[in-house]
């Protein structure tokens, strides 16, 4: 048995209750050998708290509500974590991708694959090397 | 392992981040687990390990969500281990325990852990009890366990709480459910949760018909709770902790504690008793003699015998 699982944590921001998106996708990452920990809707200080006590390698944010709210879990979770990469996803608007990825956060909009999210799961921990 | 000893020295100065760290340590291999367990001696006991367990979908988490402010008036701070299960096929997990879980209101008064089984069938994940003991060494006066959803045998809990809640709902079973071995006698306390629903009544009516004739077990407190609305739970935590209280006065704790001591050695033990047969059943010459016996070349006890005598070497 391969005792070295990456862990990735899986958040809403704001207040929208989309929930098949990061379902779909906590699935997929699961199904690849991630350890998947979700939060669901959540506030900034409890996404920086599971970050921290569940000691994860990348945190994964599903954009919901404004791109405030999402722009200001980001900064505290880099605050917390500053060794943690971040991705995002959801209905994410031209204007509020190019801000995320200003911060260093990579950004899967509407019509993304599957397998493009694992691959990037797969290199943002380390366990692959491409 | 100098990397382990700071972040063993971080955790117990209270660095949340290291105890965070150290829980991902023994996670990742069986010697940083033994490198962290010895360090960790004598051993602390002081936390009180609190064990919920009982079949998926039981209200496990939520009613872990509602005693936790109990568990904060009582203790002030509360850690919370949740274990789920790994897939055995892609060895991932999707950990959903804390989505129930918010707590936010409580801040650092709190610490959920989610923790993924990794293959281990007893309820738990191999790195569990270690988990109890940083927790406990880092003094956290209250680790509550939620096992994995559990059928009737998983129950390596009774070896590591001090008391052991199991959760069932109205309509579970009947008789013969409550009169087969395992969970039933697993329990110190029981909570029939969703206890709104119909056939609560029943429930209770089979389980102590089961309890009563457990002979070496005083009767254990039969709660109805609905954790959704907080109601009984508060009942609940009483029961709880108050056979915490007999466990002390009656000197069943040290019993119980030796047991888990006793657990602990037994389970590194059989896991490097595992090893050592994974390792001979992976030598090429065990692999020749099993292709031969399966073929009928080769009689089977002879492959037996040699992987007896290679882990023996």
């Amino acid at each position: 048995m391969d005792h070295s699982q990456k862990r990735i944590l899986m958040a809403k921001t704001g207040l929208d209750g989309h929930w098949r998106g990061p379902t779909i996708v906590a699935r997929a990452l699961r199904d690849a050998g991630f350890e998947v920990i979700m939060i669901g809707m959540a506030n900034t200080d409890d996404i920086v708290r599971a970050a921290v006590d569940e000691d994860v390698d990348l945190v994964g944010l599903n954009i919901g509500g404004h791109i405030n709210v999402a722009l200001r879990a980001v900064n505290s979770v880099r605050e917390a974590r500053p060794d943690v990469p971040i991705f995002a996803g959801g209905t994410v608007p031209p204007h509020a991708k190019k801000q995320l990825e200003a911060l260093d956060v990579e950004v899967f909009p509407p019509g993304s694959q599957l397998v493009d999210i694992v691959a990037a799961a797969d290199r943002l921990t380390g366990r692959s090397a491409d | 392992m100098h990397d382990i000893q700071q972040l063993i020295s971080a955790a117990l100065d209270g660095k949340r981040a290291a105890l965070a760290r150290l829980l991902s340590v023994i996670e990742g291999a069986d010697q940083n687990l033994l490198a962290i367990e010895s360090q960790l001696t004598p051993p602390v006991g002081e936390a009180f390990v609190i064990g919920i367990t009982g079949p998926p979908g039981a209200g496990k988490s939520t009613l872990i969500n509602r005693l936790v402010p109990h568990a904060l008036e009582s203790f002030g701070q509360a850690a919370v281990l949740a274990i789920d299960p790994s897939s055995p096929f892609s060895q991932g997990a999707l950990l959903g325990d804390r989505v129930r879980m918010q707590g936010g209101e409580f801040g650092e008064r709190v610490f959920i852990r989610s923790m993924a089984s990794r293959g281990e069938e007893g309820g738990l994940a191999r790195a569990t009890s270690t988990a109890v003991r940083l927790f406990d060494a880092c003094k956290w006066p209250v680790v509550i366990i939620e096992t994995l959803g559990i059928g009737q045998v998983e129950l390596d809990i009774m070896n590591l709480a001090d008391t052991v809640l199991v959760v069932l709902n109205p309509g579970w079973g009947d008789e013969i459910q409550a009169n087969k071995a395992g969970l039933t006698e697993a329990g110190d306390v029981f909570a029939i949760n969703k206890a709104d629903k119909p056939g609560a009544a029943q429930t209770r009516k089979d389980l102590l018909d089961s309890v009563s004739l457990i002979s070496s077990k005083s009767m254990p407190d039969i709660m109805e709770t609905v954790a959704t609305t907080d109601k009984g739970v508060l009942e609940l935590w009483q029961a709880i902790t108050a056979h915490h209280a007999r466990l002390i006065s009656s000197g069943e704790l040290v019993e119980r504690r030796h047991n888990r001591q006793r657990g602990l050695i037994r389970r590194i033990i059989s896991d490097q008793i595992n090893r050592l047969m994974d390792d001979a059943l992976n030598t090429e010459e065990v692999a020749m003699l099993l292709e031969k016996s399966t073929v009928g070349e080769v009689d089977i006890h002879k492959a037996l015998h040699r992987v007896l005598a290679l882990m023996n070497r």
